[in-house]
């Protein structure tokens, strides 16, 4: 990636995706709390005025409502800031949405640290942490344009409850054109022996970018994108552990109860090697941009391959 | 169903209640008996579902809110035929269908699970404008409690039901005065109910929640108001129907023991 590289604002392929599922199939339904402008649903209200429900700002309402529609015979896809969904509702996420087994959709909108300069109120660095523990949603932080698109077709397709975390940092594509999201699964971008790379969301490219770096010292990285933090692929994460012998994960989220803490449960209880977890590191972030606040959390690709050489010699 | 019809089914499911909270050794009496009325005139006299078919698209939708009272759901949907009455024996033994809060995936006719306050209306007006976005004709009834009104979700839920004009939409408030720990009143007073609901674009009605006909009536169809959701405040007495257990805070959750059991039993078959 360099300076000419397109970026993409992966709302963008979100409401493309939900607009195109929702011309096949009326009991797609868009739920907002006042989120029409930051969810990005102008385009859907305009073409189905009915169809997008907005609740005002009322983040447990909006998410019982969900939950109601889908007992409609509805498949209501719940778009709000990541921060609100999931934190201010989190026990209609628990008890109407995963404890209820219904069929809702779940947008975060703007994860992660997205918000920038409005600070911790606004940044959702703790949703995997929250959701992971809830039994039986799925939770998906696709990468780039066409791993949006994908999950979102497949978010409708499964009946059950998915969380999508959605960024609008701007990120280049990565995945092919017609890539397939599947849950549980990993996407291996590049081969390597000396270390595995896993990232999933705003964090994919510049893990790709940090092994690129690496391969011109002569280290190779596997680098997994992992947008399926749950459930996650255990079969991956044991083969890199075995066949690489270190993981380093990044991503846009606490070090606390993640990504890197989904990987690290199966590799202490399978294949037992060396980590290091990259993330938010436990505090609530200063003021800054989220690309300032990833760099500053030392996750530039620079500060990604300067952590995997210290990862290296930890290397039995 | 007439009214010796309703009585005597309503009586029948406060002997079940409480012979499941005894032999359970746990259950929410107090408030179970407070809804055991409004529940019968639902099940028995209102509601459009069928036991051969739990999960009938065209269904009308009842939704407990006070989910701690899920003993007497459990005890009216046996008297309905959803559950075999077997089933209640069950009730919180290890491994059971029968928790302490309903749970739709184990118990047919539960629509969706309820337990923590305030998340039964705001589902509820999902549903509502589920089947108004199909023009379809099924409605829905939510039974809360008066002390549940104090969380906020609710209040949202009433906001977005009224902005909706969802007039397929009947809120039924067990307004019985009494919470867990001590009166409403003395907690965070709610009264007047109906003049709130009302203020958030509500249609409104205050009832005997112990009256058939008068419970009856209020939730008729012919009783809508065009546009604005429902909300009835039912009166009601905790504990109803056992003399020393009306109107009595402590009988929120407390089990009556062996002597206790047999006098509320020799009332409820007096009342026969």
């Amino acid at each position: 990636m360099d300076a000419t590289t397109p970026l993409h604002d992966c709302r963008d392929a979100f409401v493309e995706a939900l607009q195109a599922l929702a011309a096949e199939d009326n009991r797609i339904v868009a739920v907002c709390n006042d989120s029409v402008g930051s969810s990005k649903l102008g385009g859907f209200r305009d073409r189905w005025p009915e169809r997008l429900i907005n609740v005002g700002i009322a983040e447990q309402n909006m998410v019982g409502v969900g939950a109601g529609l889908a007992n409609g015979s509805k498949v209501p896809f719940v778009c709000g800031a990541s921060c609100f969904l999931s934190g201010r509702a989190l026990e209609q996420i628990k008890t109407d949405i995963a404890y209820s087994e219904v069929n809702v959709k779940l947008c975060g909108m703007s994860a992660g640290m997205a918000y920038g300069e409005l600070g911790p109120t606004h940044h959702s660095v703790e949703d995997f942490a929250w959701l992971r523990v809830l039994p039986g949603i799925t939770i998906i932080a696709p990468a780039d344009p066409a791993e949006t698109r994908s999950a979102v077709r497949w978010a409708a397709g499964h009946h059950g409850a998915v969380f999508l975390r959605i960024s609008r940092v701007g990120v280049p594509d990565i995945l092919p054109p017609g890539h397939t999201f599947r849950p549980g699964k990993a996407d291996q971008l590049c081969e390597g022996s000396d270390l595995t790379m896993i990232a999933n969301g705003t964090l994919t490219h510049r893990a790709l970018a940090a092994a690129n770096l690496l391969r011109s010292e002569g280290v190779t990285a596997r680098v997994l994108n992992m947008a399926s933090v749950s459930p996650i692929d255990r079969e991956a994460i044991v083969s890199a552990a075995r066949e690489t012998g270190v993981i380093l994960t990044c991503e846009e989220h606490s070090v606390f109860g993640g990504l890197g803490s989904a990987v690290a449960e199966v590799v202490v209880q399978t294949a037992p090697v060396p980590m290091h977890i990259m993330g938010v590191p436990g505090i609530f972030a200063p003021t800054g941009s989220a690309n300032f606040l990833l760099d500053e959390f030392g996750m530039s690709p620079t500060g990604i391959a300067e952590a995997a050489r210290l990862l290296l010699k930890r290397k039995a | 169903m007439d009214l010796a019809s309703l009585t005597e089914t309503a009586r029948r499911i406060r002997v079940s209640d409480l012979d499941t909270v005894f032999a359970a050794g746990a259950g929410h009496i107090g408030g179970e008996m407070s809804a055991i009325d409004i529940l019968t005139s639902l099940y028995f006299g209102v509601l459009r579902i069928d036991p051969n078919n739990p999960t009938d698209p065209k269904r009308d939708r009842f939704v407990l809110s006070k989910g701690h009272t899920a003993c007497a759901l459990y005890a009216t949907l046996a008297e309905r035929g959803f559950i075999d009455r077997a089933l209640l024996k069950t009730f919180l033994a290890p491994h059971s269908r029968l928790n302490g809060h309903p749970n739709r995936v184990k118990v047919p006719g539960v629509e969706t699970n309820t337990g923590p306050l305030g998340h039964g209306l705001p589902v509820a007006v999902g549903m509502a404008k589920a089947a108004k976005l199909d023009r379809a004709e099924w409605r829905v009834y939510v039974l809360c409690g008066d002390g549940e009104l104090q969380e906020g979700s609710n209040w949202e839920a009433a906001m977005a039901a009224a902005q909706f004009e969802l007039d397929n939409l009947t809120l039924i408030v067990d307004h019985n005065r009494l919470q867990q720990g001590a009166s409403v009143a003395d907690t965070n007073a709610l009264a007047p109910i109906a003049t709130k609901f009302e203020a958030f674009g509500w249609a409104t009605a205050e009832i005997d929640g112990h009256d058939f006909p008068q419970i009856l009536s209020a939730v008729d169809q012919a009783a809508v108001v065009a546009g604005k959701p429902k909300c009835i405040v039912a009166h009601t007495h905790k504990g109803r129907g056992i003399s020393f257990m009306e109107d009595r805070v402590e009988w929120h959750h407390r089990v009556p023991n062996r002597q206790q059991y047999e006098q509320a039993r020799r009332e409820l078959e007096g009342a026969a």
